[in-house]
């Protein structure tokens, strides 16, 4: 049982070590590696042989806020059904249409979302 | 018979022969538990990595052979040396950072990507007692590690000071979140059927049901298994859903300012997902190892190798999609056909449950063609609605650009008879 506590999720923080340090030391390797001549020219932000316009860190379109926001409405929504799937072997039948209950209130609000134009990619 | 479990078992029989010398060693069980999980991983991570390389050699040739070319022949015999050649020139390629780049966020993100991918197969169930860590979580784990690549994406985007890495960022974002969305919703079913969200338990139950043989989760819910899979290709941003690195529009996306090594993390990051998102479909819904004859753990691969050779095929063969389109086959079809599957599998796997005293003739087999069946058609409904609702818009817009073209013609004519 200690050993289970232990290595569940210890294994997972083990793995997340390795494969950071197996990655950060090829990166390293190949930084003794290879050769290191820079010049400013290289250096600059590449756009097809053109000096760069402008600044690139701008406000970008709420489009894409809009679908983030559809997208965590739903995520914590999926989310709260794998319980009710775990413990599906034991439902009984109402608590089963409750469940779907839940899941037709989803599909009316992406319905609502739809007819408002928010899926819309303009 | 004997030598038939040892190969059978080969995987468990090594783990455990490696714990026993660790634990002789030491002594320590805190020491030996942490030595072994050490070397488990570091197998886990080559393991990932030399399938990255015996990947890329493959899908290289493979598509060549679908595209009507040799493909790589030239390193060695059939080209089989051409990953090493990579490799030598991914270590001495030279690398830049750019002035205007973000230092720090821009080093990091190759880095975070390669990692999280990696860090997903610490889940998977490769033989029946051989997984890095059976984790009661499994399923909502390897999902969420998933989501990894989208930080490191965005990093690369943002760090990288270029309008097109940025534009390239932006859209992944939008794609891979959205995605993420009917992948969920289509681990449900599987979940519901296996009680747990354990892949060992998952991969348990296709094996043995109630006593009865197992039937794998692709025939109970066909439709959620092909979602699963093209949402899986989606999440992973391989062709057709390339177009967050489309090198005709923005050059090549996030990772344009990359060179060397930095680069090499990207791609390995982005096969080592694919081929994850392959070992969780066989893992899923084709019974992960299980199977008859061939050790578990060759029948694993077998169906991991099935599920990449389809990845390449359809790389092979289909265009990229437009950025709209990606988001109404996803928010428009994918959601609602899978939340609608939802609530009819919720239904019909209720009532066709096994071991109902009212109806004795219900066994896995006629709950799984219950199931199958009764989403099937609402699937197909969906799949004529939207195709004919499709067919119609191209119409009318091709009519309508046929109008216009036909009202120049005659605007033409008419100036020119005007001249004369």
């Amino acid at each position: 049982m200690e050993t289970a506590v232990r290595t569940d999720f210890g294994f997972v923080g083990v793995m997340f070590v390795t494969a950071f340090l197996l990655m950060a030391a090829t990166l390293y390797a190949a930084s003794l590696l290879r050769p290191k001549k820079p010049n400013k020219e290289k250096l600059s932000t590449y756009e097809c042989g053109m000096e760069t316009v402008g600044d690139t860190w701008v406000q970008f379109r709420s489009q894409y806020y809009i679908f983030a926001l559809v997208f965590v409405l739903f995520d914590v929504e999926v989310l709260l059904l794998f319980p009710i799937a775990v413990a599906f072997g034991s439902l009984s039948l109402f608590a089963t249409l409750q469940a779907m209950l839940f899941v037709v209130i989803l599909l009316a609000a992406l319905l609502f979302a739809w007819r408002k134009g928010v899926l819309e990619w303009k | 018979m004997d030598l038939l479990n040892i190969i059978n078992n080969l995987l468990k029989i090594i783990g455990d022969w490696i714990y026993g010398l660790v634990h002789g060693l030491v002594g320590n069980l805190l020491v030996t538990d942490l030595i072994t999980m050490g070397l488990a991983a570091i197998i886990l991570c080559t393991f990932a990595a030399l399938s990255f390389m015996g990947l890329t050699y493959a899908e290289r040739k493979i598509v060549a052979r679908i595209q009507d070319r040799i493909g790589p022949n030239q390193a060695g015999p059939f080209g089989l040396l051409v990953p090493i050649a990579d490799g030598i020139k991914m270590f001495t390629k030279e690398d830049t950072t750019p002035t205007a780049a973000d230092r720090w966020v821009y080093n990091i993100a190759p880095l975070v990507i390669a990692t999280a991918a990696l860090t997903a197969y610490a889940v998977l169930p490769l033989a029946p007692g051989v997984v890095g860590t059976n984790l009661n979580v499994g399923v909502v784990f390897t999902i969420a590690i998933g989501s990894g690549s989208v930080v490191a994406i965005l990093m690369a985007g943002w760090g990288s000071n270029n309008k097109y890495a940025l534009l390239g960022a932006f859209r992944t974002v939008a794609q891979l979140i959205g995605y993420e969305v009917p992948m969920l919703l289509n681990l449900i079913p599987v979940v519901l059927i296996a009680g747990s969200l354990s892949l060992v338990d998952i991969v348990n139950v296709q094996s043995t049901l109630n006593g009865s043989p197992g039937i794998p989760f692709v025939l109970y819910f066909p439709v959620s298994a092909l979602i699963f899979l093209i949402s899986g290709i989606a999440e992973t941003a391989r062709s057709p859903f390339d177009l967050l690195e489309a090198e005709s529009e923005i050059v090549a996306g996030f990772h344009v300012e990359y060179s060397g090594m930095k680069f090499a993390l990207f791609f390995l990051g982005e096969y080592v997902n694919a081929l994850a998102v392959s070992f969780m479909f066989a893992t899923l819904f084709l019974g992960g190892y299980n199977g008859p004859i061939f050790p578990p753990y060759v029948w694993l691969l077998i169906k991991a190798a099935a599920v990449f050779t389809i990845l390449m095929w359809l790389r092979g063969t289909l265009p990229r999609i437009r950025v709209d389109q990606m988001h109404t086959m996803n928010w428009k079809f994918f959601v609602p056909i899978s939340a609608l599957n939802l609530i009819i599998l919720l239904l019909v796997a209720k009532i066709f449950q096994p071991g109902n005293a009212a109806m004795p003739w219900v066994t896995p087999g006629v709950q799984a063609m219950a199931t199958a069946i009764t989403t099937l058609i609402p699937f197909l409904a969906g799949l004529s609605i939207a195709s004919r609702r499709l067919r119609s818009q191209r119409d009318a817009a091709e009519a309508l650009a046929e109008t216009r073209r036909a009202a120049n013609r005659a605007a033409v004519t008419t100036s020119m008879g005007g001249a004369h």
